[in-house]
């Protein structure tokens, strides 16, 4: 609890898991209608939200597609007369829904989505990994990534309040299982703070209504579809301040913020840093204290909230005083290296100190990552440095082929 | 019944619009359009439609109108009608689709709302086939029809749609056709006014590809009616009722030739003496079913 929640009194902490977090968020942002579909480990979202809304009476609808295509196309229906829209995917449901999320990134909707990150068959697969909610950042979507509960719950409410001002849709990510199944603390603050932090009756230029028909979204020619792209990419690029922005008043409100677009991490003097998403920063950061005890390595952690926007400037001033920078990954470009090492690298280049790059991969399809591998990733970053040894263009972290090729052995 | 003098003068869907001459689709939509009036949203997936309203910044549509993929139309119609109910806005939502985007590829999304019961009104104008992407079959092409990908005559019968909707128990389903336009007029109204799930499906002649001269577009629909190729009728509550138009032609003697249909339409002309009979088949037994359910409680 905050001093400043405590000092107004207006503080209501629940034990609650990041899914619950996210379905509390929602009923506090007084969504109008969410499209719901099950599919681990998002379901229990959807299963809170049915239950708020037969139990307390809420105003909100619900509506129990048969696909998760159409729980994005309920969300676009909604939004497109001006109601604000929720859903919530993971893994293969948003590659079913994928066509809807880019027509509404494109439609420049202000629908939020919560994808609890799972990865992606063939084969079957259940565990975390991030690649699902990386794919809506080249869809026209913002994509937000808190690290625990609390920001979860934070992060849905600022997500409003960004799409609502940028009509760009946004998907706040968070990591399968080890949030959406965990139970934390978190502070819910007082109905009043978020109304006035999301007010409803914002300008909705976008919504059809039946006094002033329009039409949304018929052919163009190409004539005018570039620049309507361009437009989507200049919103974006220039949201990195308003993402910081937004958590600053959070801030103002409830005493919680979590750097905007980046939190730095033991950055002030350090030498080599590792970037990260979601909640694998807690063990980032815990590395970083544990080698700068043991080992005296002056390292940091630079924690990627925003994915998109991206936040160029800001990742800029802080790489330019660093030697080293390894990029974990929990995701993967084929043939390529992680997804956010190659755009940290596409960040930087332009840099004129530039620190060394090394992309890390790990963790994919909820492989345990631990603290010791962050370790490991600083040590190594700290001998790359010393020239000792080279930049590879991927490291991989957790790799075990032989395990792989012991089960062929016994067949 | 509305009389044709009784049509109101006004036009939601203008004059000038994208479609090919002697389109069915917009004589449809134009009447459609006139029996619901002013407050109505309209939610259009992928089809000829999406190109008929015209190119941006024009569109042919005075109410609003929301563009979805493929098969979206049904669950952006749903996410739609939640919405303007929690905001206290009472208008209709219709659904405007082609039968790709109904009988294939947007199938569960229509079924899921159905089985919602969602309170929109749903509308196929059923041409037969792909025409957008130049005349490819869907399952609502008949048997033996030719389209670009059926270059020798389509092997399978028509999905039968309306019956399939009329299982999910929704209260309102229907046929209707452009060459019978008091009929189609009437049985929109009557949806128009009805709460949940209504479908309705408009046999819409396409000039190009059904090889048709442009002129015979009406003339075709109607002799779709006469010869049974086409049926004409209602299930409101779960009760059959053969309409008007087709009442006559559900006895074989009344039907005119099939020959008399498919000589007008070059998707047609490859039929043998063979193909005909096994299409007449399928005719006398549908027309034999209906006869049979006419009047009675089927759902």
């Amino acid at each position: 609890m905050s001093i400043i929640e405590e000092k107004k009194g207006v503080s209501n902490v629940k034990v609650v898991t990041a899914n619950e977090a996210v379905a509390l968020a929602v009923k506090c942002a007084k969504v109008d209608v969410v499209g719901a579909y099950p599919i681990s480990p998002q379901t229990s979202i959807m299963e809170y939200l049915t239950k708020y809304i037969e139990t307390e009476n809420l105003s909100m609808e619900i509506v129990r597609v048969e696909s998760e295509h159409s729980a994005m196309a309920v969300a676009m229906g909604a939004a497109s007369v001006g109601a604000r829209a929720f859903t919530a995917t993971a893994s293969q449901g948003l590659l079913y829904m994928a066509e809807m999320v880019y027509w509404v990134g494109g439609s420049r909707l202000p629908v939020v989505m919560a994808i609890t990150s799972r990865a992606m068959g063939a084969p079957w697969i259940l565990g975390n990994e991030h690649t699902d909610v990386l794919l809506p950042r080249e869809w026209g979507w913002m994509v937000l990534f808190p690290e625990h509960n609390q920001e979860v719950f934070d992060t849905i409410i600022q997500a409003y309040r960004i799409a609502d001002k940028t009509l760009i849709p946004v998907v706040v990510g968070l990591d399968g299982f080890i949030l959406s199944h965990t139970t934390m603390p978190i502070s819910i603050p007082d109905q009043s703070v978020i109304d006035s932090f999301i007010p409803k009756d914002v300008p909705k230029p976008y919504a059809l209504n039946t006094s002033n028909p329009f039409t949304h979204g018929n052919a163009v020619h190409s004539n005018v579809y570039l620049e309507f792209r361009y437009d989507i990419f200049r919103t974006i690029e220039e949201s990195e301040d308003l993402v910081d922005q937004v958590d600053k008043e959070w801030e103002k409100l409830t005493g919680r913020s979590y750097g905007g677009v980046i939190e730095e991490y033991l950055l002030d003097d350090a030498e080599v840093a590792i970037v990260v998403i979601g909640a694998s920063s807690g063990d980032a950061k815990q590395a970083a204290k544990n080698v700068r005890e043991k080992y005296g390595i002056k390292a940091g952690v630079i924690r990627l909230r925003s994915i998109r926007p991206f936040p160029v400037k800001r990742l800029s001033q802080i790489a330019s005083k660093l030697k080293a920078i390894g990029v974990f990954d929990r995701n993967m470009s084929p043939g390529l290296g992680g997804m956010i090492a190659t755009e940290v690298k596409f960040a930087l280049y332009d840099l004129k100190d530039k620190p060394i790059v090394q992309s890390y991969i790990g963790g994919l399809g909820g492989k345990d990552v631990r603290i010791v591998d962050f370790e490991k990733i600083f040590t190594e970053l700290k001998e790359i440095v010393d020239g000792r040894i080279g930049v590879q263009r991927v490291r991989w972290v957790g790799l075990d082929l032989a395990a792989v090729d012991s089960y062929f052995e016994e067949v | 019944m509305t009389s044709i003098k009784q049509l109101p003068y006004e036009e939601y869907f203008l004059a000038g619009n994208g479609s090919c001459p002697g389109c069915g689709l917009t004589i449809g939509l134009r009447n459609v359009l006139k029996a619901l009036g002013k407050e109505v949203y309209m939610v259009v997936p992928a089809s000829c439609s999406s190109v008929v309203q015209s190119p941006f910044p024009n569109s042919s549509a005075t109410v609003p109108l929301l563009n979805t993929p493929f098969a979206a139309s049904a669950a952006a119609a749903s996410g739609m009608v939640r919405a303007l109910k929690v905001m206290g806005r009472d208008s209709v939502v219709m659904v405007w689709a082609g039968d790709g985007g109904t009988f294939d590829i947007g199938l569960a999304t229509v079924s899921g709302a159905a089985e919602r019961n969602e309170d929109l009104l749903y509308i196929c104008y059923d041409n037969e086939a792909y025409m957008n992407t130049g005349g490819h079959r869907s399952s609502a092409t008949p048997l033996g029809t030719f389209t670009g990908t059926t270059p020798t005559g389509k092997r399978e019968n028509k999905k039968n749609i309306p019956l399939i909707m009329a299982a999910h128990g929704i209260p309102y389903v229907a046929t209707a056709s452009i060459a019978f336009i008091t009929d189609l007029y009437d049985k929109i109204l009557k949806a128009k006014d009805m709460k949940g799930f209504r479908y309705i499906q408009i046999f819409s002649p396409c000039t190009p590809g059904w090889l048709l001269p442009t002129e015979k577009s009406v003339e075709s629909a109607k002799l779709a009616v006469q010869t049974g190729m086409y049926p004409l009728f209602e299930i409101e509550n779960g009760i059959f009722k053969i309409s008007a138009p087709s009442k006559a032609y559900l006895k074989k003697e009344k039907r005119k030739p099939l020959t008399d249909y498919f000589k007008l339409q070059g998707r047609f002309k490859h039929l043998k003496e063979e193909d005909i009979k096994l299409i007449e088949k399928w005719v006398d037994e549908i027309s034999e079913e209906y006869a049979s359910m006419d009047g009675k409680k089927v759902v």
